[in-house]
């Protein structure tokens, strides 16, 4: 049975395709569905910069115009990927220079940048417009100045929580006159002051700015002036909201503020004066997402400030907020689907604010849409979370923090295995999960028979055995990234489970159990998986063949197990002699 | 193949494991698991207060030794920290078990790298002071509080070397201390490069080839030494090895260069 529909006609079908599932299953329906698609795909995914190469990319999509990848494993975020392990970005802006004349969109996340790498883009791409840096590091500011001064039509520089140089703020300044096309800037990780005239002369000329978060260096005498020229923002991030309580300043902000009909969502709010709270009160309603993580407010100002809105979807606080705040939250924002509560004094020994499990108990009692969670605490007992999982059966994510990582239920003194258990069970949907606490192979019996949907699971400081880790690698259909920290899991499960790690992303063990034996056993059987052993003592062969490597980064790929880059603490499989690791 | 029969091997016994476990095995080691996790392992010879040591730099990993006497033995029981030199590696023996201390039991866990899980911005805020209150009172007390995270990481480059690394900073009481970390850290990268190591050394004196300089949190360049250290904790942002001719380019803050030029580092 012949069809023939045109090239053309399966081209125009295949546009209205944006999700990349949805791409990649039309690709392996035949050979010139395959073909057609590849000629015509405009954006690409790499979850992990390491599991292809430039040129397999460059070779099977010639005519991409967005580009977005990840480099490092999650944990990274917290100090355990030591420095220069690699995710460096400069060999696919190389690449690409010459590939991809047309390239509109990169975005990067926990990838090392270099100002040669951002130079490179800026002078490459003729309709450069995009250029979105997560938690990237290796950067200054004259990188951001090749950017701001090359790239003629750029619409958005994000630079969220990435880690800059910052040589001095006169980057800024190097957006010409003539660059009106900004529709977002976050300058919010930077520390140097910017000038201001420039700053307010650039958002004047924007008139499609939508998004504009300034850094802290940014006095809140400057706010009013700079929102007046933009009372089209949608959202905003203030720089330090802190001045000399004047009422003209007062007035000056609040007449600004009222004018952005318009706003959605504010962040910033580095050393907060509560009494400028109010004058953002006329924009409360309409903020769907408020980002206090930053702001040492009293509970009781929080309250004030979150009861005005009332149609927030997101928020992000610290436990300033306390149990009390999250009651009020419960009860003024039905609309509430995620919350994040941050620690204001994470290494303090004693609690210092009255922030316990049943903040997190209301939360889930009184806001109906919540699916989303990350929440740290210092107690929690297993009745909460049966609570909250009664409560709230369509979380997505849940990512629970208690300060000291085995601390038990407290009430009862047994482990947390029973609460986590009613999370995965009640859960059905549930993606992502933290689980922190006191916690045995019971917990990961639960969790391999339940959370089917799970893809990403994060384990500190629990477990007995291998069987604990046996249970998830086996149990977790869906499992996509494992990060584990400090349990005693090792070679059993992870050989057993060996062709289940084919079938994820990536899988991350620090200190725990794993030999280098077992490292190089996984690696000969799965050619297609890359086995880093990641240990900075030195060679892990002049150790005895038992003693466990500091960290394991396992991940699928279909480049080189022997990546150039490679620093000389990180171990791989070496193609040419299956019994030497090199 | 050889490395095939091996791995069927392994899958065999574990499966055994797994179909031979029984419910009370499970329980019995789970109860045996929780009553080791009251005793306080340590390195330290029995019968020592271990609350006096520095916890960040000994007790790294708190569950990991009852962790030993769980699984079968581990012939390699050292770890050294990536960031702190640890002079000796302590192999761990039973003699080693140090009876529980009762105030001990009442602290948090002692310093582990990456914990809590939070973002270095995040803990640089509390540490900086910035988190707290704008309405309240800073007295030098409470300022001293708030420099006590547990640990401060911070970036450290050195000229020549593309690789920057990170120190953390609460391991040291002193700037000799730092100095001799830094020291350790870069002088063998020096030497593989087959530069001069030996001119590490006198970091602080300016006097050799290499001279150990910071960026504070208004930007400026500074030289390591000539603030209390306190103070320097509250201020550093990142830290850089300059050889010593380049001492003159320091640019930021000119009065500020010549005056610390001119000053003899405390101790």
């Amino acid at each position: 049975m012949a069809y023939s529909f045109p090239e053309e006609v399966l081209e125009h079908v295949f546009s209205f395709l944006s999700s990349d599932r949805d791409r990649n299953a039309v690709s392996l329906v035949c050979k010139s569905w395959y073909d057609i698609e590849r000629w015509c795909r405009r954006r690409i995914f790499v979850g992990n910069c390491y599991a292809v190469s430039p040129e397999i990319v460059i070779r099977r999509f010639p005519e991409l115009r967005a580009v977005e990848m990840k480099g490092k494993p999650h944990f990274a975020d917290f100090n355990l990927v030591p420095e220069g392990w690699g995710a460096y970005a400069y060999p696919w802006i190389a690449a690409m220079e010459e590939a991809y004349p047309f390239l509109e969109e990169i975005k990067l996340k926990r990838m090392v940048v270099t100002d040669e790498s951002l130079e490179l883009i800026s002078k490459s791409y003729k309709s450069f417009k995009v250029l979105v840096l997560t938690s990237c590091e290796g950067f200054t500011t004259d990188g951001l100045a090749s950017i701001a001064a090359n790239c003629r039509h750029l619409r958005e520089l994000d630079l969220r929580e990435s880690e800059v140089e910052d040589l001095s703020g006169h980057w800024l300044s190097h957006f010409p006159d003539s660059c009106t096309s900004l529709v977002s800037l976050n300058m919010s990780c930077l520390g140097s002051e910017v000038s201001f005239c420039a700053l307010e002369r650039l958002v004047a000329r924007s008139p499609n700015l939508r998004t504009l978060r300034l850094n802290r260096a940014v006095p809140l005498e400057r706010l009013a002036n700079l929102i007046r020229r933009a009372p089209q923002l949608v959202e905003l991030g203030t720089g330090a909201y802190s001045a000399e309580i004047r009422s003209d300043t007062f007035s000056n902000l609040a007449d600004a503020f009222s004018a952005c009909k318009q706003l959605k969502a504010l962040s910033g709010f580095w050393d907060v004066v509560p009494s400028y709270l109010p004058a953002m009160y006329s924009v409360c309603s309409g903020i769907t997402s408020l980002n206090l993580s930053y702001a040492a407010i009293p509970s009781s100002d929080l309250v004030k400030l979150i009861s005005q809105c009332q149609n927030l979807q997101r928020l992000w606080v610290l436990d300033y907020i306390e149990d009390s705040g999250l009651d009020a939250l419960a009860a003024s924002c039905k609309d509430l689907q995620e919350l994040r509560v941050f620690p204001s004094d994470p290494f303090g020994a004693e609690p210092n604010v009255s922030l316990t499990e049943q903040g997190l108990v209301s939360v889930s009692e009184g806001c109906p849409k919540l699916e989303s969670v990350l929440y740290f605490c210092r107690q929690m007992s297993n009745a909460a979370l049966i609570a909250i999982a009664k409560n709230r059966p369509n979380f997505i994510r849940f990512r629970l923090c208690i300060i000291d990582p085995q601390a038990p239920d407290y009430l009862t003194l047994e482990p947390l295995d029973a609460g986590f258990g009613a999370i995965v069970e009640k859960c059905k949907e549930l993606r992502r999960l933290s689980m922190t606490g006191l916690l045995t192979d019971r917990v990961f019996k639960y969790i391999g028979s339940h959370a089917k949907k799970l893809e990403m699971l994060s384990i500190a400081f629990a477990g007995d055995s291998d069987l604990g880790l046996h249970h998830v690698l086996s149990g977790c259909d869906s499992l996509r990234k494992l990060e584990i920290r400090d349990c005693p899991f090792g070679d059993k499960a992870l050989l057993a489970n060996a062709a289940k790690l084919e079938t994820m992303r990536s899988l991350w063990m620090s200190s725990c159990s794993v030999s280098f034996g077992a490292c190089k056993l996984l690696a000969q059987k799965m050619p297609r998986l890359n086995v880093e052993v990641i240990d900075e003592r030195g060679p892990p062969d002049s150790r005895p063949e038992g003693c466990s490597v500091e960290r394991a980064y396992v991940y699928r790929t279909v480049a080189s197990r022997q990546r150039l880059d490679m620093p000389d603490f990180v171990w791989t499989h070496d193609e040419d002699s299956s019994l030497r690791y090199s | 193949m050889e490395g095939y029969s091996r791995k069927d091997e392994g899958c065999c016994q574990f499966l055994d494991l797994v179909t031979k476990e029984k419910e009370e095995e499970v329980h019995a080691r789970i109860s045996a698991f929780s009553e080791e996790k009251k005793l306080e392992l340590s390195l330290a010879p029995p019968g020592q207060d271990w609350t006096t040591k520095n916890p960040s730099r000994f007790a790294q990993n708190p569950w990991k030794s009852s962790h030993f006497l769980h699984l079968e033995s581990q012939p390699c029981s050292s770890r050294a920290a990536p960031d702190l030199k640890i002079p000796e590696k302590k192999t761990f023996t039973p003699a080693n078990l140090a009876v529980p201390n009762n105030s001990a039991q009442k602290r948090t866990a002692p310093a582990v790298v990456g914990w809590p899980p939070i973002r270095s911005f995040r803990k640089n805020l509390a540490s900086a002071g910035s988190s707290k209150f704008a309405v309240e009172d800073k007295t030098p007390e409470s300022k001293a509080k708030e420099n006590c995270a547990k640990t401060m990481f911070v970036k450290i480059n050195m000229d020549g070397i593309p690789i920057g690394r990170k120190v953390d900073l609460i391991a040291y009481d002193s700037y000799e201390k730092l100095s001799f970390a830094v020291d350790e850290l870069f002088g063998g990268l020096l030497a593989a490069q087959g530069d001069q190591g030996k001119a590490m050394r006198g970091l602080l004196d300016g006097n050799r080839g290499y001279t150990l300089v910071y960026e504070d949190n208004e930007g400026d360049r500074m030289l390591v030494g000539d603030v209390p250290w306190h103070m320097f904790l509250s201020t550093v942002k990142r830290l850089r090895v300059l050889k010593s001719s380049e001492l003159p380019t320091l640019s930021h803050g000119g009065d500020k260069q010549s005056k610390h030029m001119a000053s003899t580092p405390p101790n």
